[in-house]
């Protein structure tokens, strides 16, 4: 079992590396598929794993996305001066301050919002339930709606990332960004892995379950939680700071605090997957994006529509998720043991 | 960022005016809000969507020359058919579980709208006109649109109508009974199925008297509902389900703290401190709740 489970990530491995080589076309796709799979995973380790529903993780994604790139423009020039140029660039990056300019962005872009996470994690996570999604979207309508007033960052005439230095001729730049993300999709499922192996998921399980319990069985529930968010923060923050360099335009409702796209996408992925699964995120998300995509491109329009007729489709019918169907079909590979008995007569009662 | 409120006494009359007259609509979007989340446990995001299309109602029966303000009478009557289909189609669904599926469910159906919406009449900002004029107070210092005061009327007209067909008619008493206890109100005869479906619709047909009235009064768009939605889910949580008197205060409230932050902050922050408001608000009552809670910190 180890062995093949061995085989299958280096077997991925590979097939990440080589992705865009194999689909040149499919780049910037290939890449948005590992934001979007970076997204689905961290939203589970709230969602799924530990029974909080956010909507607001897209707040550290819209952060890390206007950070990454105001940092990257503020090192070398005058930002406001670069936002009100708009379209017609004065300024230029050499091909070394775009890279020292993105290096240091991501830094910022993943801290910020982890510290962000830290300090109103208290507040937030202290509410419950329907509370606490209601509270969560608010928080990214709110920083949407705030960061569309704020002249210095482009205010509602959005902000143009810096354009790519000419470097390496035209697949440079799509292979630049397919390699980050895909740097940062690793980086994400390697921590998401280790941490579900440990103690922690277990008290992020047991708060799911009931935290009333877990607090009066003396875990220090609110620690765990805010540490569980900070995670997410990070990997959110990270994302939204490529995803500001991929798509090139920085908008504060449409791209950044993007609550009616972005914000349940990650919602949907991870619940079309199947919520508090390793693997049911990432399924769900590659599932979701090649569906969106289809959609996208040859119903343009009604894109919408079918996002909400999915929403509601995925929500009623099918609320376990892929994964949670499978479970249910084949329980012994997933390491439940199953008493075949006990079983039938179950089915017997109904 | 002036601070003209503080230096002209008048614009704080007028601020607090306006306030009021746009809280009681409020309030009477987030009774609708009470209702159905005291009756199924339902916390709809679609609730401003079916504002907006109450609005877009009136202002249709505007374009083909029909007086909007007849659209208070018109919408409510489409709207609660709206609203039973959308009962059968989803929310029967979701009712019995948990309320995280009716939250997400109805922000599908918020989207579904919003687009719909957006495809039907386009993308413009909207009003119809009602040509009711405008009062002034106060040596003409303060001024306040008829259709705003005419809007109020209505609002708490519908609101004490409501109240009394809750009180005396057989469908309130079964309404009233099952949101106290669904299954003792089914063992006595109540055909829950059919309270549910009726709550839905007079909750949708609220929303069409609402947004009737905000089209006539303030402009509409496809795209604006969710504020709404948040509004009456603020004033819900602030005044407590079941809780009229509170839902009007705070609601009038909402309106004045809008009006103020409108003035204070500039019109591009009003959505924003909107939303900030109900964060803080659900903090502060975190906080509240927390000192009564007993378990290790």
């Amino acid at each position: 079992m180890n062995k093949n489970n061995l085989i299958l990530y280096i077997g991925i491995l590979i097939f990440g590396l080589a992705a865009p080589f194999i689909f040149p076309a499919f780049k910037v796709q290939l890449s948005i598929l590992c934001i979007l799979i970076v997204l689905a995973t961290t939203w589970n380790i709230q969602g799924g794993e530990m029974g909080y529903n956010t909507f607001g993780n897209i707040l550290f994604y819209g952060l890390g996305m206007y950070l990454c790139a105001s940092v990257q423009v503020g090192m070398f020039f005058p930002l406001a001066e670069w936002t009100e140029s708009g379209g017609e660039k004065t300024f230029v990056h050499t091909p070394t301050q775009f890279f020292q300019g993105m290096a240091m962005g991501l830094v910022v872009a993943a801290v910020v919002p982890t510290i962000v996470a830290g300090l109103i994690g208290y507040a937030i996570l202290g509410l419950r339930g329907h509370y606490f999604a209601i509270c969560t979207l608010g928080l990214g309508v709110a920083a949407g709606e705030i960061s569309g007033g704020i002249e210095i960052i482009g205010a509602g005439q959005g902000f143009t990332t810096p354009p790519f230095p000419n470097v390496g001729g035209l697949e440079a730049r799509g292979e630049f960004f397919y390699f980050l993300s895909f740097i940062v999709l690793v980086l994400t499922f390697i921590t998401v892995k280790a941490i579900y192996s440990t103690r922690f998921k277990l008290i992020l399980n047991a708060i799911r379950d009931n935290e009333d319990k877990a607090e009066a069985m003396g875990i220090a529930t609110m620690k765990y939680k805010i540490i569980g968010w900070m995670i997410s923060a990070f990997f959110c923050g990270l994302a939204g700071g490529i995803m500001g360099g991929l798509v090139g335009y920085i908008d504060s409702t449409d791209v950044a605090f993007d609550g009616r796209e972005m914000g349940v996408f990650m919602v949907l992925m991870a619940i079309l997957g199947g919520k508090g699964t390793l693997w049911g995120p990432v399924i769900g998300a590659t599932i979701f994006h090649i569906f969106k995509e289809g959609f996208w491109t040859f119903f343009l329009g009604w894109q919408y529509v079918a996002l909400g007729v999915l929403i509601v489709v995925i929500v009623i019918y099918f609320p376990e998720g892929l994964m949670g169907w499978l479970r249910e079909k084949y329980p012994h590979r997933f390491g439940e043991v199953v008493d075949e008995a006990d079983r039938k007569a179950q089915v017997e009662i109904k | 960022m002036d601070f003209l409120v503080f230096q002209y006494p008048m614009i704080t009359v007028q601020a607090c005016l306006d306030g009021i007259l746009l809280g009681v609509l409020f309030a009477l979007i987030a009774y609708g809000m009470a209702l159905q989340w005291g009756v199924m446990n339902i916390i709809n995001i679609a609730q401003g969507d079916l504002v907006i299309l109450g609005g877009y109602i009136a202002y249709f029966m505007y374009l083909y020359g029909i007086h909007p303000a007849w659209g208070v009478i018109v919408a409510p009557i489409i709207m609660y058919f709206v609203g039973i289909a959308i009962y059968k189609l989803v929310i029967n669904k979701v009712v019995d579980r948990d309320l995280f599926i009716s939250i997400l469910a109805t922000f599908g159906i918020s989207i579904l709208f919003m687009q719909l919406m957006n495809f039907a009449f386009g993308a413009d900002v909207v009003l119809a006109n009602s040509h009711y004029g405008t009062t002034m107070l106060f040596d003409n210092n303060v001024v306040l649109p008829n259709s705003k005061i005419f809007s109020a009327f209505i609002s708490i007209l519908f609101a004490v109508c409501l109240v009394i067909y809750m009180k005396k008619s057989k469908l309130g008493r079964a309404i009233r009974a099952t949101a106290q206890n669904a299954r003792a109100a089914k063992i006595l005869g109540v055909d829950t199925e059919k309270v549910y479906a009726a709550t839905f619709g007079i909750n949708a047909a609220l929303c069409g008297v609402a947004g009737a009235l905000i089209s006539i009064t303030f402009t509409i768009h496809p795209y604006m509902g969710l504020p709404y939605t948040i509004r009456s889910f603020m004033i819900v949580i602030v005044a407590g389900l079941g809780n009229l008197p509170g839902v009007a205060m705070s609601g009038m409230g909402l309106g004045v703290f809008e009006e103020f932050a409108d003035y204070i902050l500039g019109t591009e922050f009003r959505i924003g401190s909107v939303f900030l408001l109900l964060v803080l608000i659900l903090v502060y009552r975190r906080f509240k709740l927390s000192r009564k809670r007993e378990y290790l910190k």
